[in-house]
């Protein structure tokens, strides 16, 4: 494997570098201090080709790689993890099951709008109840004649109230477990779908998080998504790609705060030197920095076989663990270096440490990833 | 409506360092970026584009490394590429860099030749004026804005005092400012699609040019002395009153920790 940057990339990482640093820095720390969705940088990522990097031509994405498109969330994530998950959720978790297990017609309906970015996409698997235990869900779709009737409620669904379409799992026949579960696109302003409590979190604050609240909402026979019963699966599969996303939202975080902390460090003067000649700060920051590089080598390395069609699950767990690992353990010592200072808001760092915790949690917590990795091993 | 943007690939002297003992810029690892002038004359030629359906060709003289600035273009919505690249163009000053863009350009049909007012590696701005005199056409330099009816061109020039706004035919040659306009970005579709299309390279047979004049051989300038001058960080302007100007710079200094 050759995870040298192609000419293509090598373009492709100039462009989405310049963006991130003239577009998206300069709202990093508004959109986190009033919790606003920053619905302005999706129009101009929209505008570029951002919102539909893996997406084939043929259904109005750009057709471009995995590669490119983790490139991206590395690189919008380096300086605003909010951007980052927007993009990732709608990318993986929204587009790519269309994609993957869709109709040809559910695709031609709903991917030429999600990869232009004209409409935003997010997923909702999790609930009050089935949170790493997935399988319990209590959502329930039935059919009545052509149109399937859901109801229950859905939590911490990324991008909900922003986004158009939902990728939706309900649970169709309890008697069969996880074999009972089925994936469905739900539209948003269907009648009996509606979008409940806005949750208020440690970080990631510019990305809309909320309830999805389903009561006899009813769509259509043909909104199925894949065979019936095999929700779980999808859901599964769709996790798998999403952590590759996450793993390259926690390195960017990470790669972020090792940028403003080397900055900080060669100014900030202490005992009449900069902390960086001192060689606590040195070695320390040597080993974040041997950290930050293996996991974005782990990141690339899923994103290949992605894009290779090779089984990637047990390499997109590896990465999200070590990544989002990294991200926690980074910015916390970044914060470290930066002292008094670091703990205001003043300085970017506390927000990226806020940021970075999420990465352990969502779409499979660190513990999720070990048991992904450790089944594989004792198989 | 036909556009030829020269543009020229350049170190990014925002980050290139100089060598403490003998002075010279250290250009290993420096970074080749489309110099800045130009992608403002290519985003006036693009808007262009966008308005009237103009073709836009970009062109360039440089070793063959020039490709990635011609792919660049291409990614931001450039019709046509063409590198002017040839051993015989080597060592050319900004006579002989003008007289060989100016026989290139002899060859292609054009109603308007848009060009960056001047290189951030050289910062003359002597090779737009001199390709205008080579091709006997009007020129205005130093444009921040322009339109376009027919062949009328109504254009924005900055002077020290102010600003002019002046009409001149096309064809003309314009030398356009960074600060025009904001650059778009690169569309990833562009970057896509911009590694399957072909970037053109001539050599010197093919442009209509007397061959004596080309390269060093046509370039009389002689450089006597190179210096650097010290380098400096690009400062930030203020516009506001005394009183809030002393908190500012309080605040900058205790930011740097100087106080």
């Amino acid at each position: 494997m050759d995870f040298s940057l192609n000419k293509r990339e090598e373009l492709f990482l100039q462009m989405i570098r310049e963006f991130a640093e003239n577009e998206v820095k300069p709202l990093a720390a508004e959109v986190d201090e009033q919790e606003r969705f920053p619905m302005e940088t999706v129009e101009k990522m929209a505008k570029i080709g951002i919102m539909g990097i893996p997406i084939p031509v043929e259904y109005g994405g750009q057709g471009g790689t995995n590669q490119m498109y983790i490139m991206a969330v590395e690189e919008l994530s380096r300086v605003c993890a909010t951007t980052g998950v927007i993009v990732s959720a709608h990318t993986s978790l929204c587009m790519n099951p269309i994609l993957e297990f869709g109709t040809e017609e559910q695709k031609q309906k709903y991917l030429p709008k999600l990869a232009s970015g004209e409409w935003i996409g997010a997923f909702g698997l999790t609930e009050p109840n089935a949170g790493t235990d997935a399988a319990m869900q209590q959502t329930t779709a039935v059919l009545d004649g052509e149109e399937w009737v859901l109801n229950g409620s859905k939590i911490f669904i990324t991008n909900a109230g922003y986004a158009h379409v939902y990728v939706i799992m309900a649970m169709t026949d309890k008697s069969k477990g996880t074999k009972g579960i089925s994936a469905f696109i739900v539209e948003k302003d269907t009648p009996g779908f509606s979008i409940g409590k806005k949750e208020k979190k440690l970080g990631i604050r510019g990305s809309a998080t909320c309830e999805l609240i389903f009561e006899n909402c009813r769509i259509p026979k043909a909104n199925l998504l894949g065979e019936l019963g095999k929700g779980f699966k999808i859901a599964m599969m769709t996790l798998d790609g999403g952590r590759i996303g996450i793993a390259s939202q926690a390195l960017g975080i990470a790669q972020g705060a090792m940028d403003v902390t080397v900055k900080y460090t060669k100014e900030r003067k202490q005992f009449g030197k900069a902390i960086a000649a001192f060689q606590n700060t040195q070695f320390q920051m040597a080993n974040l920095e041997t950290r930050v590089q293996a996991a974005r080598l782990l990141v690339r390395q899923a994103a290949y076989k992605k894009d290779m069609h090779l089984p990637y699950s047990v390499d997109a767990a590896m990465a999200k663990l070590f990544a989002a690992e990294t991200a926690m353990e980074v910015t916390t010592k970044c914060l470290q270096f930066h002292g008094g200072y670091g703990y205001t808001r003043e300085y970017e760092i506390e927000r990226m440490m806020r940021d970075a915790k999420i990465t352990e949690i969502y779409e499979g917590t660190s513990e999720v990833q070990r048991m992904v990795i450790a089944g594989k091993l004792f198989k | 409506m036909k556009i030829i943007v020269c543009i020229k690939q350049v170190p990014n002297t925002n980050v290139i360092k100089i060598n403490p003992e003998t002075g010279t810029l250290i250009r290993d690892g420096v970074p080749s970026i489309m110099n800045p002038d130009d992608k403002g004359g290519l985003e006036m030629a693009l808007r262009l584009k966008d308005q009237l359906g103009a073709h836009v060709t970009v062109i360039t003289m440089g070793p063959p490394q020039a490709d990635a600035i011609c792919r660049e273009a291409y990614a931001m919505g450039a019709d046509r590429a063409i590198i002017l690249s040839d051993r015989r163009f080597a060592g050319a000053d900004t006579l002989a860099t003008s007289y060989a863009l100016a026989g290139a350009l002899k060859t292609l049909d054009y109603d308007l030749i848009i060009c960056g007012r001047q290189a951030i590696d050289g910062d003359t701005a002597q090779v737009p004026v001199s390709l205008a005199q080579h091709l006997d056409l009007p020129q205005v330099t130093y444009v921040t804005d322009l339109s376009v009816n027919g062949k009328l061109c109504t254009v924005t020039k900055e002077t020290e005092e102010g600003h002019q706004i002046l009409e001149v035919e096309a064809p003309c040659v314009l030398t356009v400012l960074a600060t025009a306009n904001q650059p778009r970005y690169m569309s990833v579709k562009g970057i896509m699609e911009a590694f399957d299309r072909e970037v053109e390279v001539w050599n010197a047979d093919q442009i209509d040019v007397d061959q004596s004049r080309l390269g060093l051989s046509g370039s009389p300038t002689r450089v006597k002395k190179s210096f650097t001058k010290p380098q400096k960080t690009p400062g930030q302007l203020y516009e506001v009153d005394a009183e809030e100007a002393v908190e500012l710079i309080v605040s900058k200094l205790k930011e740097k920790f100087i106080i």
